[in-house]
């Protein structure tokens, strides 16, 4: 086989394999978009109502969070990682900042910077996070999967602890301030799709455009080859790991005013959600490729079809869960396929 | 006159050889053999006979199809067209269990065992001896012990292969292959990654089974092992057969020759030597725990100083510590006379003006899924802005280099990984020499790619060196380093035991040192 691949293979073969992979690969863009197109259809075809405005506004708002978590998580699956932390984190930063806007309402704060610094504290500590998930995982040299999963399991249990085991409230005064972030709306969209675009879009033009993002592709798809190219790989891991605390902040703080409230069930199997939004968009789970656009239209695809079974009775609603099972499965044999041929 | 030690033996004169065993029964040929992928032919009309008794060497460059015929005669692959004879009768082939039952064993270049089971269960890995539906463990475990003790293995039957050196694994691999009944023994260039030692080692086993009657095929591409240990040589070329003959009756310098196909002044450019020397480079004292002890040299501008040395002598990891590659436990370095200190790689690239080129061209050096492009602007991509990427300059600057470097890229979105050989050295070569290196460090500049490419990338080395860049070549190749290199340091067993020029730069002398025949020359300290 090696001495077949030293040899030129004829430009005639070339071109034709060429053609090969630009179909290949068009599918493989399209496969999300496409994938999206056939849902919105379908729920079409199962109720009417499906495409009006309030539901789909209301679809875009609430595939937000797992839309914005997702980009945080194309990059540290670009870079050949993963998170499992995520849901948890959310929780555990959801926690902190009812807390402490509680506090400085009672303390006497006028409640708009209340509101303020206690969203600062969110994303700090969501930055915070991620560093150290990143730093334990470069630094201590152990697998991200198990790192994350040994900081989804503090968090989680940090949340039980602050909450007692209950539920954590925002103050009634507090929560009527906080309240518009989530749901208000610009020019007759919602503020957290509004967040959604903008994210997507700075991390669409991050991963493809700039050098940052080409070394997490580099980083992902050859550590060694990345360390012989001058990257510094542990730091490129790390701030994936940060990039992706952040993002999970950003989610979560367009979260608390939704319902006002944390608890022990807060931010559940958002990890799994994350993750498969990114796969299904198209990102290879083993790293070294993906794309922040397909990441969003897996979050839509994994919402629309939680709607629609909300809208219709044709699935058990209690199935949700079981059918976002089979699309990452499905998804993952899909990558296989194009990958081995 | 000295007394005889192993390594003396190791280069004991050519007259000594063996005699070459009865031809006239051959045990295994190839006749007609001709292997073709698709529409890219690597080997055509192969014919040869291999006797019971006889250490047959096959010769030849990367990618003259040395390994295609082994993998043909063992089984694993299924050649194009000709047939296979064992003992005079065509066998079916592509048949690998076929093979081994009539004991025709292959010996993998990549040892093939697995690496958390232990020696025990990999000896008779598939070859399991059972009682009833569990294992015999004591039977195999007696026989193991036999084999083992053949192949003077001192291994413990229940440590896990990761445990192993590489020559244990070697020893264990030769071991479960005559676990089995064993007639024809095919060896892949086994002593790739062993010390002298263990090398000769492994030479008087060789040579222990050839006695008892075992054909042994010989894959390598070391003339010195060649001719000391081999009773006839195969020479393939471009997967042709060029000639079998008796070792006795071929030079080394003919062996090369046919080997290349050409002669070897032509291969080579004119050596040009710097003018007087300005020191670029200064290493004091350099250590690198258990690769590299204590090193110190210069390098100057516009020379060609050559590293050469068996495999695991540090020469390797010597760099990579100058190059911020790999910690270093003690050590100055001075570039132009100025001591310049930093840990990383992409600072070596701004204060030294230094690059490397690995070895290792897959593993290290190139990304294989990304394009050519991509790979070619990774390293330095700062250059295209800090941010974000100039993608306009970077196509510019990458066209510029695929004409310089006459890089062969159909498909600009193609993987790398669809390249040949050579146009992928090509890649990384470019990628290296974008960003206008004072230092070059070429670490096996030519292993794997065909001898036009070797040939270019000889004059690529030695046009870096005329326009003042100061070039390193680390390789096995003892040609390439005589041919190309101004002066040559040689290191053995993690120390630097030599400084050669003029005429000392030749095989013996190399040789010599690398081996630790002659004594370490001494260095006054600058």
């Amino acid at each position: 086989m090696k001495s077949a691949e030293l040899v030129e293979s004829t430009s005639h073969q070339q071109r034709g394999e060429s053609h090969l992979r630009m179909i290949g690969k068009w599918a493989r863009d399209a496969g999300p978009l496409i994938a999206l197109l056939l849902l919105v259809i379908l729920g079409l075809l199962l109720n009417p109502s499906f495409l009006s405005w309030n539901n789909l506004s209301n679809v875009l708002t609430r595939s937000a969070f797992i839309g914005i978590i997702s980009v945080g998580g194309t990059f540290v699956i670009v870079t050949g990682q993963i998170d499992l932390s995520v849901g948890a984190m959310a929780a555990f930063i959801a926690s902190l900042m009812i807390i402490v806007m509680n506090q400085f309402a009672n303390a006497g704060w006028s409640l708009p910077l209340a509101v303020g610094v206690g969203m600062l504290i969110g994303l700090i500590v969501g930055l915070l996070s991620g560093l150290v998930n990143g730093l334990l995982a470069t630094k201590g040299k152990i697998d991200s999967f198990i790192v994350t999963l040994g900081t989804m399991g503090i968090f989680r249990s940090l949340v039980i602890f602050v909450a007692n085991g209950g539920t954590l409230t925002l103050n009634s005064n507090i929560r009527e301030a906080y309240r518009p972030v989530f749901y208000e709306s610009w020019l007759n969209i919602p503020i957290p799709v509004w967040v959604l675009a903008l994210v997507s879009v700075v991390g669409a033009v991050v991963l493809a455009k700039t050098r940052f993002g080409r070394y997490c592709r580099a980083v992902g798809s050859n550590a060694e080859v990345a360390h012989y190219s001058a990257i510094r790989v542990n730091q490129i891991r790390v701030i994936a790991f940060v990039v992706q605390g952040f993002c999970v902040a950003l989610a979560t703080l367009l979260y608390v005013p939704r319902l006002g409230s944390a608890s022990s069930s807060t931010g559940v199997l958002w990890e799994l959600e994350a993750i498969t939004a990114v796969v299904v968009g198209g990102t290879a789970l083993r790293g070294g490729s993906g794309r922040v656009s397909g990441s969003i239209l897996g979050a839509l695809i994994l919402t629309l079809i939680g709607n629609m079974l909300n809208l219709t009775n044709i699935i058990s609603v209690y199935l949700n869960g079981a059918v976002q099972g089979i699309i990452i499965l499905g998804a993952a044999l899909l990558q296989r396929s194009s990958r081995t041929r | 006159m000295h007394s005889m030690s192993p390594d003396q033996q190791y280069l004991r004169p050519v007259e000594n050889l063996p005699q070459v065993p009865n031809e006239t029964n051959p045990i295994l040929a190839a006749k007609d053999v001709n292997k073709a992928y698709g529409p890219v032919t690597v080997l055509q009309g192969i014919n040869v006979n291999f006797v019971a008794g006889e250490i047959h060497a096959i010769v030849g460059e990367n990618g003259a199809g040395k390994s295609t015929l082994m993998k043909i005669l063992s089984g694993i692959v299924e050649p194009s067209l000709g047939q296979v004879l064992y003992e005079g009768k065509p066998v079916e082939t592509g048949n690998l269990r076929g093979m081994e039952n009539l004991g025709i064993r292959l010996i993998h270049q990549e040892l093939n065992l697995a690496e958390d089971l232990s020696v025990l269960e990999n000896l008779f890995l598939g070859e399991e001896q059972t009682w009833g539906p569990f294992l015999d463990e004591a039977r195999m475990r007696g026989k193991g012990r036999e084999v083992l003790a053949k192949v003077g293995a001192d291994v413990d039957l229940d440590a896990p292969i990761h445990d192993l050196r590489v020559s244990e694994k070697q020893l264990v691999e030769i071991a479960k292959a005559i676990a089995q009944r064993v007639t024809v023994l095919i060896l892949d260039e086994p002593t790739a990654s062993l010390t002298q030692r263990e090398t000769e080692r492994l030479f008087q086993i060789i040579e222990s089974f050839a006695k008892d009657g075992v054909a042994i095929l010989y894959v390598s591409h070391r003339l010195e092992e060649v001719k000391r240990l081999a009773h006839r040589i195969t020479i393939l070329r471009d997967g042709r057969l060029v000639t079998t003959q008796k070792a006795a009756d071929l030079s080394p310098s003919e062996i090369v020759r046919l080997m290349v196909g050409r002669n070897l002044q032509d291969l080579f450019p004119k050596k040009i030597s710097p003018e007087k020397q300005k020191i670029v480079l200064e290493v004091r004292n350099l250590s690198v725990p258990s690769h590299v002890k204590d090193a110190s040299f210069t390098l100057g501008k516009g020379e060609i100083l050559g590293f050469a040395g068996l495999i695991g002598a540090g020469r390797t990891e010597l760099w990579e510590a100058i190059l911020g590659l790999r910690k270093a436990a003690a050590g100055a370095i001075f570039k132009d006379g100025l001591r310049s200190q930093f840990t990383n790689y992409s600072d070596a690239l701004q204060r030294l003006r230094a690059v490397y080129l690995s070895e290792d061209r897959k593993g290290k050096g190139l990304v294989v899924s990304f394009d050519a492009q991509t790979n070619y602007s990774l390293l330095g991509l700062k250059r295209f802005g800090s941010w974000f990427i100039d993608q306009r300059k970077e196509r510019n600057a990458f066209r510029e280099a695929i004409e310089q470097f006459q890089i062969k890229v159909t498909d600009r979105s193609m993987p790398v990984s669809r390249l040949s050989g050579g146009n992928q050295q090509k890649v990384l070569l470019a990628k290296i020499l974008g960003l206008d290196p004072e230092i070059i460090v070429f670490d096996e500049p030519t292993r794997g790619i065909d001898v036009g490419t070797k040939v270019q990338i000889y004059h690529l080395i030695a046009s870096m060196a005329a326009q003042g860049r100061a070039c390193v070549v680390i390789s096995s190749e003892l040609l390439e380093i005589i041919g190309l290199c101004h002066r040559v340091i040689v290191m053995r067993s993690s120390r630097i035991v030599a400084s050669l020029d003029g005429s000392a730069i030749n095989e013996d002398e190399i040789m010599l040192y690398a081996t630790g025949v002659k004594s370490p020359q001494s260095f006054s300290s600058p």
